[in-house]
């Protein structure tokens, strides 16, 4: 049938079903297909801990959503376009993400008596949510599976299996998609280990592409035609993928070789994976026995002479920080990597947050600072851990680099940089000049110390967790304390001359001025975007670095009457900038939900009235 | 390479050990250890790295020579991991307390056993916190008054060796703090042995458990209450060295001989090399006054390394890729153009 093709500018797509339905496979395929279209996309994976919760229950519902659009794409979305909802429980926990004329798609056979009884609806479930008013799909999406695939062979739960492929199908004819890109991927997954799953999963995805060509319910479909990018090379990549890419990179433009120690923990074990990946590059990975071991060996491999890493995520952090103490203490390199989680303690270990901030700056005991810094986008983290590795081998010190849930497993069209674009890394390796090394002797400048990896010929020293003079004997010399006190905290100090200063999206001073760190730049930027369309003044700041803050950062802060913090805590940057700068006024635009900002509570922290607006 | 005497090994550093502490004897072994040893592995001083956790005998790197690290409690054993994996030719040695290894870095020591990471492990092992000022720690007898235990232990001790070999550690050795040869014995044999190299010292300490090994180690006693382990050697001991130890059933049991037709072929013959874990074991599990105390090199066996599977890993699969560099990595996979 003839249908009706709408160019839009940019839609969003939340695949949601059991944990088990392959959803999370499915939004992939479809970002990294619609990102090889030349679309700009972000993507947001919203899953439960379990790894296959009570089946057909909302606590076991696994989303994935995915935004895309002409041009580059900034958030994964607040509302959805279109839902795609495997049985009951999908629909139920994912209806209020529904815009007013989204598209809901429904697999007709999960929603039987049991599938509605499980998810608890008594009646209708469009009604029952109020949403009959959208435009509801309804497909026996497992019975045309069975359908396509009876003369294939596979038993009856491979061919369940599959239908999440019928449904893949079925978007991409919606949002018209090419299926090359899924042809292509089904062949490298399974050419090797299962290479009679390739045809009936391409027979699949064509069939579920047809039927939605064929059905009245398709009433209309969509391009969204991509915009001319910057030439070059691109790439779809995750935060923790990107992070892993950036420290190797690190250790290329270090030439030292690379060494993570870590223990898996979600969201950051990604990370890990994919380090062990790369021997190849000389990348040295041990998982080791727990997160202090992590660290520790970390700390053993920095005195060795290593780029030493390791990753984790706040319960892990909280393990790591005597240790971490211990590499303030010995002044060894070091990169620590929180990819945060919802807490405290387990919390919520798939859902996203800001919240490691007042440790990441203060969890250790005695005065001991270590440099801070938080990744802004998936893509961004590969940046972000090069720098932190690079601050951390110039500067002698820890570097904590903070991403988070969402831009660990979120991911981004990234045009793939060239290494040239990138600075030597000059590590403080100590040459012997004859005289006895003094482990604790500083460069004036910077106030770092030299590094004599174990090894070295005539540089034998000793560091530990004791304080020590310069020359590394052991003193409980009050003034020495306080002087080795003060030239650590400075050292870490002194890196504001080496990080660039804040740039300010829009006016230099105004009324009000968007302060965000971290994860949450997406939505800021979109906010004052939409805020601006709208006649609303409004200057936006992000900070990659938080200790030590950029060096403008006073004087940026001094140009608005309102400065509102955006972050997803209860305030931690906020009350740290206020301690800083005790002068300004600070207002709190704080989410601790374990999810991302939506727009919409950007805007509302600025101008509440344009919500009212839109809701009338 | 330079050749080296003990002198060479001794740091500018006071040592701050109570007078008579045993910790001095382990580390005067230690210094008439390391010329030998770096002879035989033809490398110079500074490839010597002496990592410690916390504790009195955690000190012992500041007294040596040597690239030195002085940890945090617990962890020198997960730290001089870091060090092996990163750099397989260093040659480290660390130094742990019975508190710093068995207590609070307890996971670390079984974990570093079990993959047989390349490293010299000296445990000391006073039985007591001295650090601390007398506090039991996990080897401290059952019963044994403390500060903290007023009344008495009510927790049974670890013996390091049955941890180790529970572990199926690859080499396991006892001796005492004074035997000076025959701690500059074992440590060779550790430093020989290709593999987490356990080495428990019991030492003395003055002050708060004085005595704590005198039952075994007094100069009356210790012919009758010890017996050196050494390779080839029949299991005989005592002062008229008619003693010896032998195998009843599936029990060791001490003999005579002479007595009751023993003869001395019917007496054990120690092999360190031979894989026998259920005998090592019991030899090491040997309590006085039933058994005498084992000392010497209990078990030495070959397996392969954590730092050289690692190493092995590394060069095998970068010989077989095709990317090497960021660059070429960058590109690789599933990209497109955008023109």
């Amino acid at each position: 049938m003839q249908h009706k093709v709408i160019d839009a500018k940019d839609v969003v797509i939340r695949f949601a079903g059991d944990s088990g339905d392959g959803m999370q496979l499915t939004g992939t395929l479809f970002a990294n297909l619609s990102a090889i279209y030349g679309n700009g996309l972000s993507t947001f994976p919203d899953y439960p801990a379990e790894i296959r919760a009570p089946k057909g229950t909302v606590a076991g519902v696994s989303g994935f959503q995915v935004h895309i659009g002409s041009g580059k794409v900034n958030t994964p979305g607040d509302f959805c376009d279109m839902l795609v909802a495997m049985n009951p429980a999908a629909l139920k926990a994912n209806a209020k993400w529904l815009k007013r004329n989204a598209t809901v798609l429904v697999n007709e056979d999960a929603f039987d008596d049991m599938g509605l009884d499980k998810a608890g609806f008594k009646g209708n479930p469009f009604e029952e949510l109020h949403i009959e008013d959208r435009n509801i799909i309804i497909a026996p999406i497992t019975k045309l599976t069975e359908e396509s695939l009876k003369d294939s062979g596979l038993d009856i739960a491979s061919i369940h299996k599959c239908k999440n492929m019928f449904t893949l199908g079925m978007a991409c004819f919606i949002y018209n998609r090419p299926l090359d890109y899924v042809y292509t991927y089904l062949e490298g997954r399974f050419r090797k280990k299962h290479p009679e799953m390739i045809e009936p999963n391409r027979k699949v995805v064509n069939d579920g592409y047809n039927y939605a060509s064929n059905i009245q319910a398709v009433a209309d479909t969509y391009t969204i035609v991509p915009e001319a990018k910057e030439k070059g090379i691109y790439r779809n990549i995750t935060g923790n993928q990107a992070l892993a890419w950036g420290l190797m990179a690190a250790s290329e433009k270090s030439g030292l070789p690379l060494f993570c120690g870590s223990y898996p923990i979600t969201p950051a074990t990604a990370i890990l994976e994919e380090l062990a990946i790369h021997k190849n590059l000389g990348v040295k990975t041990m998982q080791t026995e727990d997160e202090i071991a992590g660290i520790c060996s970390a700390i053993g491999a920095s005195f060795a002479g290593s780029l030493a890493v390791t990753t984790t995520s706040g319960p892990g952090l909280s393990l790591k920080s005597e240790a971490l103490g211990l590499a303030v203490m010995t002044e060894l390199p070091l990169v620590v990597v929180d990819v945060q989680r919802a807490g405290p303690c387990t919390g919520m270990p798939t859902k996203t947050e800001q919240t490691d901030l007042n440790e990441a700056l203060y969890g250790r005991n005695g005065e001991s600072p270590v440099v801070v810094m938080a990744a802004h986008s998936p893509a961004n983290c590969f940046d972000a851990a090069f720098n932190a590795a690079k601050i951390a081998l110039e500067h002698m010190t820890p570097v904590l680099l903070l991403s988070e849930g969402f831009l660990g497993n979120g991911s981004e069209p990234w045009k793939i940089p060239s290494m040239s674009d990138y600075p030597v890394i000059r590590p403080r390796i100590a040459k012997a000049d004859g005289t006895k090394f003094q482990p604790f002797r500083r460069d004036e400048k910077t106030l770092a110390r030299d590094w004599a990896p174990a090894g070295t010929p005539g540089l034998e020293h000793r560091v530990g967790g004791l304080e020590k003079t310069h020359s590394g004997v052991l003193s409980t010399d009050p003034d020495n304390h306080a002087l080795m006190v003060a030239e650590r905290a400075e050292k870490v100090a002194r890196v504001a001359e080496a990080i660039p200063d804040l740039v300010i999206d829009g006016p230099e001073s105004g009324d009000v001025l968007l302060v965000g760190w971290g994860g949450t730049m997406g939505h800021i930027l979109t906010a004052a975007e939409e805020l601006r369309s709208r006649g609303i003044n409004v200057s936006r700041v992000h900070f990659d670095y938080i200790n030590p803050l950029p060096k403008n950062t006073r004087e940026v802060l001094s140009g608005f009457k309102k400065i509102i913090v955006c972050e997803l805590n209860s305030g931690q940057f906020e009350a740290y900038l206020r301690s800083c700068f005790p002068e300004f006024e600070y207002i709190g635009c704080d989410k601790v939900q374990g999810q991302v900002f939506l727009v919409r509570d950007i805007i509302g922290a600025v101008a509440p009235e344009l919500l009212k607006e839109q809701e009338d | 390479m330079a050749k080296y005497t003990f002198k060479d090994f001794k740091s500018d550093q006071e040592i701050r050990w109570c007078p008579g502490c045993g910790d001095f004897s382990v580390l005067a072994a230690l210094q008439r250890t390391l010329p030998v040893v770096c002879e035989e592995k033809g490398i110079d001083k500074d490839k010597i790295v002496v990592v410690s956790g916390i504790g009195c005998s955690s000190r012992l790197p500041y007294y040596m020579d040597t690239y030195g690290f002085h940890s945090i409690h617990g962890r020198a054993t997960a730290i001089a991991t870091g060090i092996k994996v990163a750099n397989p030719d260093l040659c480290v040695w660390q130094v742990s307390g019975d508190g710093d290894a068995l207590a609070i870095g307890g996971n670390h020591f079984i974990h570093a056993i079990r993959r047989n990471i390349d490293i010299n492990l000296m445990l000391f092992n006073n039985r007591i916190y001295g650090m601390t000022k007398g506090q039991y720690s996990p080897t401290s007898r059952l019963g044994t008054v403390t500060k903290t235990s007023p009344y008495g232990t009510v927790e049974p001790p670890f013996n390091p060796g049955s941890l180790v070999l529970g572990a199926k550690g690859t080499f396991f050795a006892r001796s005492i703090d004074t035997e000076l040869a025959l701690n500059q014995e074992i440590m060779l044999a550790a430093s020989r042995h290709h593999g987490t190299a356990v080495m428990e010292f019991l030492t003395n300490c003055m002050i708060f458990n004085n005595g704590s090994h005198a039952e075994i180690s007094a100069k009356d006693v210790k012919a009758d209450r010890t017996i050196v382990l050494r390779d080839g050697e029949k299991m005989i001991f005592g002062k008229d060295r008619n003693k010896g130890i032998m195998l009843d059933g599936w029990k060791l049991k001490v003999v005579t001989i002479g007595e009751d037709g023993v003869t001395e072929d019917d007496i054990l013959t120690h092999d360190s090399h031979s894989d026998n874990l259920g005998l090592q074991t019991m030899l090491a599990e040997m309590r006085w006054p039933e058994f005498p105390v084992a000392l010497g090199v209990i078990r030495q066996v070959p397996a392969q390394t954590y730092e050289d599977e690692v190493a092995r890993q590394v060069e095998e699969v970068s010989a077989k890729a095709r990317i090497h560099d960021m660059d070429s990595l960058l590109v690789s996979g599933s990209t497109w153009e955008q023109k």
